[in-house]
């Protein structure tokens, strides 16, 4: 069966790619262009260069935005939410007072969509706020409201978000997602947050492909006071992973934070360097307990296919919602909650060390109807 | 995950079929569609009410078109305002008569103008210019380490100094104009559209450095947020294009489509790897299916390119249809075609390839396997595998790991391909290519013995005829320099 698959596939894609190259090349002078179609990956010697930094909480360069204050303030997520009133919050504004009629029910699926919520989600959503309403034989918009509210909650909630610790340190946590998205920083902050709960952190420079993602990441070992494990740009993600958790575990630290480098979910190569990551840090000395996929909150309907090709991949544990404190509201995380079952863990909130939050359901629903 | 818009109208389409002609409420039904396509590609929601109203304006009024089904005739009036609003006006970049020409990048934190403003710098460099790089992202650690390793990269200088940001822009051009650099790219610090405070710092470096050009760089991802970002930069600093990165995922980047109708510049650029050189200027055409979630074509050409060799093309072809290809040389196209990438990958990209062949997961390490079958084979054998009888099959079998049963379901397969493939090249014009291979797959191994989730009930498209009307779109886009090709050569795959 699946041969019969392979042929005719292969097949296919013969016959259209000669076709194709014979029409190109004909149709051009008949230059060919090579470009190497994989990203190039430094020799396998990562492990053997590996640099463990040993950095001292000293001067923070005079540019440095984040200041680390002593005792976290837990900002909360309507005030800072409350700086982007958004479409969203504008058009439940309009609900209030009103009778439930068509024009309400267009004003809530224009909001939903509007917050990146995707179509599929809305309309289920919808369709349960519609049989309660009809059910209950609600009339009023602040009713309505209210379904809306409490189903969102109960879609959001009910999932376990803490952070786990493994049985045997060094607990490891494993932080992963497209480029771009604040993986650094993430790693960052949840290493500031470990300090102040009184942990020993590692922190597993394992962006070893994005230029001066080490420096990064070293400034925030730097602030926080954390030891830094980094390899040779370029090198083996895996090996560095491993010896920063060999290093934590000799050295007593309870906590390793590893950073990876982003990577697009499409790129299959890069998606099992990123399965190989994982599975040799479990043969390490600790335990992974976390895996956590960091999404910006400015993504849109793609966010669900990234979680689905990372868990494939990885197995999550959860989502790291960042930058939350824009205008952006970061619907697709409950198409992602009720479609894959990975519940947002965290929440970032602005640039500071200390924005780095648990997720809330009630506080995260009360955000985007406030 | 999601389907294509070519998927959804088959579906609306199978049961119009035959009439031709689209009543109202066709349209009503065929432009839900579309909206919950564009929604779903992140286009924002009141680009898509304009959109779709538009849409309706013209496929009502339109007359049948005899050459096109309705399907085929709304996704080409979809497709075709696609291009226009994506490509109305390309980006034309022209130099400062008083050098440097400067350009300043600004966007959200994550979108990528850090590694968009070395490419640039790259892209420059290869026109001839002598372009100058400055950080003045002080916010984010390391970010100025970052562009100086990939000015080091490019060989391009990177001006930076620990001040702040407005004064590092300042003293950049500064040394711009006293090192004779012609291109001064501004790099900054990521901030969103709705803080204030690093708003102003924005406006202020442009203050300063009075840029020819303002890139706002966006992130293909981006979902309903981009209009808003948009808005706001805008508001702040007057854009005068859009650099589209990340384009080499699988987002649909209906995010592009969003600024370019609100703020109304052009997407300059559009960045489609990791490495530097994975940069250039924008093509409206390829985003636009990409929009729809058509096939892409173009993208498939280019990948076929860095793997094929022309001439080798033309021999692979010339054996194929002369009934001389063996199982060595499959096993050769095998591994060019494993270099493209998966196979689903590249199934997804041709044209007119149903869906249910599609969407069917074909596991890559079956090509392992058929490889190693092939590999176990004597030389003999692969040119006549006729000769395989059953001990033959059996060590095989035993080399590869594999049951007798798969090698003569290879050989099968295999043989039955080579029949067809000379019964083609017998026929001789591509025309009759087409219709030829038309028919192999409704009697060959497409037919009734491939059930891919309860097998393939839409008769497989007519793939070279698509093709080849692909192929006229490429020519005349390629020597035309990136022109946009006139709607009516429009070919429309993936429909009956």
């Amino acid at each position: 069966m699946e041969i019969v698959l392979v042929v005719l596939a292969v097949l296919v894609v013969l016959v259209a790619g000669v076709l194709l190259v014979r029409s190109v090349a004909t149709r051009r002078a008949g230059t060919v262009e090579l470009e190497p179609a994989e990203r190039e990956v430094a020799p396998p010697d990562g492990g053997s260069a590996v640099v463990v930094e040993e950095l001292a909480a000293e001067a923070v360069p005079a540019t440095e935005s984040v200041e680390v204050a002593e005792a976290p303030t837990r900002p909360r997520f309507r005030e800072r939410l409350e700086r982007a009133r958004s479409r969203f919050g504008d058009a439940i504004g309009a609900l209030r007072g009103s009778r439930i009629d068509e024009s309400v029910w267009e004003e809530l699926e224009y909001a939903l969509l509007g917050a990146d919520v995707g179509v599929d989600a809305t309309e289920d959503l919808l369709a349960s706020v519609r049989s309660t309403v009809a059910e209950r034989r609600l009339t009023e918009g602040d009713e309505l409201l209210d379904v809306l509210k409490e189903e969102m909650r109960v879609r959001l909630g009910g999932f376990d978000t803490s952070l786990h610790s493994g049985d045997t340190p060094p607990t490891v946590w494993l932080l992963v997602g497209v480029n771009g998205v604040g993986k650094t920083t993430t790693a960052g902050k949840l290493a500031h947050r470990a300090k102040i709960e009184g942990r020993t952190v590692m922190l597993a420079a394992g962006d070893t492909f994005r230029a001066a993602a080490a420096e990064q990441l070293g400034m925030w070992a730097e602030r926080t006071g954390a030891s830094m494990v980094r390899g040779a740009d370029g090198g083996d993600p895996s090996a560095v992973v491993f010896d920063a958790i060999e290093a934590a575990a000799a050295r007593g630290c309870d906590l390793v934070i590893a950073d990876t480098a982003g990577r697009l979910h499409t790129k299959s190569n890069l998606m099992e360097e990123l399965g190989k990551v994982r599975r040799v840090a479990e043969r390490g000395a600790g335990t992974v307990t976390e895996v956590l996929l960091v999404l910006d909150a400015t993504t849109g309907q793609n966010g669900l296919v990234q979680a689905q090709q990372f868990t494939d991949a990885v197995d999550l544990s959860g989502v790291v919602l960042t930058k939350l404190d824009g205008s952006a509201k970061g619907g697709i995380v409950l198409a992602i909650q009720t479609q894959l079952g990975i519940p947002v863990k965290l929440v970032g909130l602005g640039e500071g060390a200390d924005d780095l939050v648990p997720f809330d359901a009630d506080e995260f629903v009360e955000a985007l109807f406030s | 995950m999601f389907e294509t818009l070519s998927d959804r109208f088959e579906t609306i389409f199978s049961r119009l079929r035959g009439r031709g002609k689209l009543s109202e409420s066709d349209v009503d039904e065929v432009l839900r569609e579309i909206r919950v396509a564009l929604l779903e590609a992140d286009v924002a929601l009141p680009v898509v009410k304009t959109f779709v109203e538009r849409v309706r304006t013209q496929a009502v009024g339109e007359e049948v078109s005899r050459a096109l089904n309705p399907a085929q005739q709304v996704i080409k009036i979809v497709h075709g305002e696609l291009i226009a609003i994506l490509g109305g006006e390309t980006f034309k970049l022209s130099y400062a008569s008083k050098p440097p020409t400067v350009i300043l990048m600004a966007g959200l934190q994550g979108s990528g103008k850090t590694t968009n403003t070395a490419k640039l710098a790259k892209w420059f460099k290869a026109q001839g210019r002598n372009p100058l790089m400055v950080g003045a992202d002080l916010q984010r650690p390391a970010a100025v380490a970052q562009l100086q390793t990939l000015g080091a990269q490019i060989d391009v200088p990177v001006f930076s100094e620990p001040s702040d940001p407005v004064a590092v822009a300042a003293a950049g051009l500064e040394h711009a104009q006293r090192t004779g650099r012609d291109v001064l790219l501004v790099d900054t610090a990521g901030r969103l559209s709705i803080d204030s405070e690093l708003m102003d710092e924005v406006r202020r470096i442009s203050e300063v450095v009075s840029p020819d050009y303002t890139l706002l760089v966006i992130d293909a991802m981006t979902g309903q947020d981009a209009v808003a970002t948009a808005e706001a930069f805008h508001a702040t600093l007057e854009l005068d294009g859009v650099v589209l990165t990340k384009l080499d995922g699988d987002a649909r980047g209906g995010a592009a489509l969003s600024v370019r109708e609100v703020v109304g510049r052009p997407i300059a650029f559009a960045s489609t790897g990791e490495k530097l050189e994975d940069f250039d200027l924008f093509h409206p055409d390829r985003l636009a299916g990409r929009i729809l979630g058509m096939g892409d074509v173009l993208s498939l050409i280019e990948k076929a390119e860095q793997v094929y060799e022309a001439e080798e093309a033309e021999e692979a072809a010339a054996r194929l249809m002369e009934g001389r290809f063996t199982l060595e040389d499959f096993l050769h196209q095998l591994q060019q075609i494993k270099k493209m990438g998966p196979l689903s990958g590249i199934m997804g990209m041709l044209p007119g390839v149903p869906k249910e062949v599609r969407n069917a997961e074909i596991d890559d390490r079956q090509i392992g396997k058929v490889e190693a079958m092939i590999r176990s084979m004597t030389p003999a054998e692969r040119v006549e595998p006729g000769v395989i009888d059953g001990s033959r099959r059996a060590r095989i079998a035993a080399g590869s790991g594999t049951t007798p049963n798969d090698i003569s379901m290879l050989v099968k397969q295999f043989t039955e391909m080579q029949r067809m493939m000379k019964k083609m090249g017998g026929a001789g014009s591509k025309k009759a290519l087409g219709k030829a291979r038309k028919g192999k797959k409704r009697k060959g191994p497409g037919g009734g013995r491939v059930t891919v989730r309860g097998g393939p009930s839409a008769p497989m498209p007519d793939l070279a005829a698509e093709l080849e009307a692909q192929m006229g779109r490429v020519g005349s886009q390629r020597s035309g320099g990136g022109k946009v090709p006139p709607a009516d050569d429009l070919t429309l795959p993936g429909l009956p």
